[in-house]
């Protein structure tokens, strides 16, 4: 059984998030999830198409180069990208790592995620392009 | 004396690793089959190039991995998103369930897309 919650609530405008700079990124970065989901259902469309064969895969890459679904894969793109940025960002303070008594230092953590970043992407790219 | 667990860290969990996994993965992916091939800037992969690199067990496995991951992280941030920024703590239960369970059936949509890829 629940109570209604009668503790103080200040009462938030519903554009709150249009006051500063910061809440306007803290916002936009929270959006990068949805064109997370978006990617994925985009590659498993990519999957299904090249599973049934090479016109539904030649389908796929006419769908993909319309004009609309190119805009909103540049958006998606500088979405994801924003998460990216954020997320290694965050990843030095979110993680304290101690050899024997050293602490790593955070700038160390950070090159270390890009570095992975760098070493990935250029791995996959491999393997699609080569 | 029974204590009751909060299921949060298990969420939270699943939200790192997709955050994680969906930083390192995705730009590089969605660069070259959203942008560069569309574009023309490069030549899509043949279609035998393709689903030879698709069947590959490793493959499979590493993006149902990416799409399962993805997918929670995505349930986990836009159920914030909801309660902070549209102000819709009232409708927390639902929109937990919303979430979650979206990215549930997706994470079995994945799976049934790549295991006929195999």
């Amino acid at each position: 059984m629940t109570t209604a919650d009668r503790r103080y609530h200040h009462p938030v405008s519903f554009t709150w998030w249009a006051r500063k700079p910061s809440y306007l990124l803290f916002v936009l970065r929270e959006l990068s999830s949805v064109f997370v989901a978006w990617f994925v259902v985009y590659l498993l469309l990519l999957v299904a198409a090249v599973s049934s064969g090479n016109e539904s895969y030649q389908g796929f890459l006419e769908w993909s180069s319309h004009p609309l679904m190119i805009a909103l894969n540049v958006i998606a793109f500088a979405f994801v990208l924003l998460h990216a940025v954020t997320w290694f960002g965050l990843a030095p303070k979110a993680i304290v790592l101690r050899l024997g008594s050293w602490r790593v230092p955070p700038n160390l953590i950070l090159a270390a995620h890009y570095g992975a970043w760098l070493v990935i992407s250029v791995a996959v790219a491999w393997v699609i392009l080569r | 004396m029974t204590t009751k667990r909060s299921p949060e860290p298990f969420a939270w969990l699943l939200f790192s690793s997709g955050g994680m996994a969906a930083a390192m993965l995705i730009p590089v992916l969605l660069l070259l089959f959203g942008i560069v091939f569309p574009l023309g800037w490069l030549s899509a992969p043949s279609h035998d190039r393709l689903a030879a690199v698709l069947t590959h067990p490793v493959t499979l496995l590493v993006l149902f991995g990416l799409c399962v991951l993805a997918l929670f992280h995505w349930a986990h941030r836009f159920r914030y998103t909801l309660y902070d920024g549209l102000q819709l703590r009232k409708a927390a239960p639902v929109i937990a369930v919303l979430c979650y369970g979206g990215a549930a059936v997706g994470s079995v949509i994945a799976a049934f897309v790549l295991i006929r890829a195999l």
